[in-house]
């Protein structure tokens, strides 16, 4: 009886120890959870800003002032464009 | 002094006198109970606390490491039809204090504090001399400064996440977009007329916080955050570009006071553009005048002019009284109701119905609507959606004026069949022209994108009355016409020109509003651009002069940017050295 008991006790310690060491790592794993998240938002948050980035760069006005000046291009005149008709594909 | 002998080692205490001294049994009783009394009380105490009255403590506990985050939501990104970006929103913080906790801080703090925030130290402590327990230092502060100040660690300084909307586009499209307050309240344009699809709606998590504020566990359910809905508009933002530039330069060379543009596309009734001068930057909202923000293309009315006469034409051709080769009689350049006289810029002679299209006579229309019945004026006028406000959702979109008929007098049916005492937006007007452009039906403006193209639009004229107008239309271009500046090299166009006086307190002021509504191809048509310029100076107020010009850049530009093939001769043959090469 009193042997039993002993090993009652034993095992109930160990079952406290495991749920004490499983709490810990979920908590480590919650954590690492929320971490990764937060990279989430902020890679996010980055996006967003990349993408105001690229349409700031790429407005109309800075494409047009580039191309004409900087590699002096030209609207062509409407004689010097030919329209193609689209072939049929076979 | 008595000396108590100590009692030695092993000595029983029963032994000692005091304890031998015999009490009535009543007396420990009566402690006994009375201990067990105060358990008692204490454990009735402990019970009517944990279990039936356990809200407050259970409060209590919880406020010590239960927390309600908000997860925020982004308002939803206004973009073209092609997706390029016209209002995004970015994360912000901004930086709140308790001045009373703040006014703790060492100078050296104070002084990071305004350098990061970028206000004069003098203005920092202004603000934290407040009495109030929360004040704004400074708002829509970038994420990367916050987290500056958020590593100071400062007494009494706080920071709070927000949103900033950036408007890439910035004054090209700010009438369109409009722009939103702070707290993400739309309030102008698109920002304002879709607020309730645009707005997100933020989520919410119970969690266990540690002492170190560290998030560790979840507690019950977790309300996802809804982000608000993407708007996809009509605009083409090339398209957009090009009006607007055209707009811009027009209105600058003739010192105009302002002007509008808009571009329909007749398959869809989408709205591919619509720009306005004076505009102005909505990322940067300060010295803002009403002047500016007026959005005059849709919540602006004036009185057309000639631009309205080609559907006084159409009536009479489509009610049978005239053919477009029937000859009027616009001599001697006036004609008398009444005791009003209407004339003609120029004096004409006999003139074809095409012709009085062509050469814009005034005394040729009168006669044409003098000849129709008011009831069937106002019912086409109607039908063209003029006097209502065209439902597009826009704030503050108008329908302007339309008497009903029966109280017209002749010399307002005069009037009103070349476009005075009956007032339009421009809008309206670019989208009655598109009974011309199509075959006699008209179609919804857009400002969403629309895939489907509209096949039956509501019918005003046949498709042989519309057919006959485009030819109409096209001769103004030509030579003869009133606009040969309106002609776009490699496309057959088609429009009308206006140049009406301006209502000023009820009388004609020698103030001109310039106008051009115009369609192409001819061939088949694609697009309506109509233009007003109003009151240009320095000499020229014709609407084929100031007009013209900026409709035919934009067609073109359009045009070409649509990929529409051209369906003029562009005398090929003299480029074309005949290998097919230029």
């Amino acid at each position: 009886m009193f042997r039993l008991n002993l090993f009652l006790l034993l095992l109930i310690v160990l079952c406290a120890l495991a749920v004490v060491t499983s709490q810990h790592r979920g908590r480590k794993l919650f954590q690492a959870l929320e971490a990764e998240q937060e990279k989430v938002r902020q890679l996010d948050v980055e996006f967003g800003q990349l993408q105001i980035e690229m349409s700031t760069w790429a407005t109309h006005p800075r494409v047009e002032k580039i191309a004409r000046e900087r590699l002096r291009m030209v609207v062509p005149a409407p004689q010097a464009v030919v329209p193609v008709k689209l072939q049929e594909a076979h | 002094m008595v000396v108590r002998r100590r009692p030695q080692r092993g000595h029983r205490y029963t032994e000692s006198p005091i304890l031998q001294l015999a009490l009535q049994g009543w007396r420990s009783r009566m402690v006994g109970l009375l201990l067990m009394v105060a358990f008692l009380a204490l454990l009735v105490r402990a019970f009517y606390l944990q279990v039936i009255n356990n809200d407050f403590l259970q409060e209590k506990g919880d406020s010590r490491y239960l927390r309600d985050i908000e997860i925020s939501a982004s308002r939803g990104k206004v973009t073209d039809r092609h997706g390029d970006m016209l209002a995004v929103s970015t994360p912000m913080r901004s930086i709140w204090a308790i001045p009373a906790d703040a006014r703790t801080m060492s100078g050296e703090q104070k002084r990071l504090l305004a350098e990061l925030v970028e206000l004069k130290p003098r203005e920092l402590d202004a603000r934290l001399a407040s009495e109030k327990t929360f004040v704004f230092v400074k708002r829509q502060v970038p994420p990367q400064t916050a987290e500056q100040i958020a590593a100071l660690k400062l007494p009494g300084i706080h920071e709070e996440k927000e949103y900033r909307r950036y408007y890439p586009a910035g004054d090209m499209t700010a009438h369109l977009v409009g722009f939103t307050g702070v707290d993400d309240k739309g309030l102008e344009g698109v920002e304002l007329a879709f607020q309730q699809s645009l707005l997100g709606r933020p989520g919410a998590r119970t969690v266990i916080r540690d002492r170190r504020g560290n998030i560790i566990e979840d507690v019950g359910a977790t309300r996802p955050p809804r982000d608000g809905n993407d708007v996809t508009l009509a605009i083409d933002s090339k398209i957009q570009y090009l009006a607007y530039s055209h707009l811009k330069a027009t209105v600058t060379e003739h010192h105009a006071k302002g002007g509008g543009i808009v571009v329909l596309d007749t398959r869809t009734g989408e709205i591919l553009a619509l720009a306005n001068w004076p505009t102005y930057n909505p990322n940067n909202r300060a010295k803002l005048s009403g002047e500016q923000l007026r959005n005059r293309a849709v919540t602006d009315t004036f009185e057309p002019g000639s631009t309205l006469k080609p559907f006084t034409v159409a009536l009479g051709l489509e009610k049978g009284k005239y053919r477009y080769d029937s000859i009027v009689d616009c001599s001697p350049g006036r004609i008398t109701i009444g005791r009003a006289v209407i004339t003609d810029a120029h004096p004409h002679g006999q003139l074809t119905v095409a012709e009085v299209i062509q050469k814009s006579s005034n005394v040729g229309t009168t006669k044409m609507a003098l000849s129709l019945p008011a009831e069937s004026m106002w019912t086409m006028f109607d039908d063209l959606g003029f006097g209502k406000a065209p439902q597009l959702g826009f704030p503050g979109e108008v329908g302007g004026r339309l008497r009903p008929w029966k109280n017209w007098r002749p010399i307002e049916q005069a009037t009103m069949s070349y476009g005075h005492g009956i007032s339009v937006s421009l809008i309206q007007l670019a989208r009655a022209y598109t009974v011309f452009a199509r075959d006699g039906d008209l179609v919804p403006a857009s400002l969403l994108r629309v895939d489907q193209p509209v096949v039956h639009g509501t019918p005003v004229f046949s498709a042989q009355t519309a057919r006959e107008m485009r030819a109409m239309l096209e001769m103004v271009v030509g030579p003869g016409g009133t606009a040969p500046k309106a002609a776009v090299p490699g496309y057959r166009v088609g429009g009308k020109t206006g140049t009406a006086h301006k209502l000023e307190g009820g009388v004609y002021a020698n103030k001109y509003i310039a106008s051009f509504v115009g369609i192409a191809p001819i061939s088949n048509p694609r697009l309506v651009i109509a233009v007003m310029i109003d009151e240009p100076g320095g000499g020229q107020y014709y609407g084929g002069q100031i007009a013209g010009p900026v409709f035919a850049g934009v067609m073109g530009g359009a045009l070409r940017t649509l990929g529409i093939a051209p369906d003029a001769s562009l005398h090929v043959a003299a480029i074309n050295d005949g290998k097919g090469r230029m």
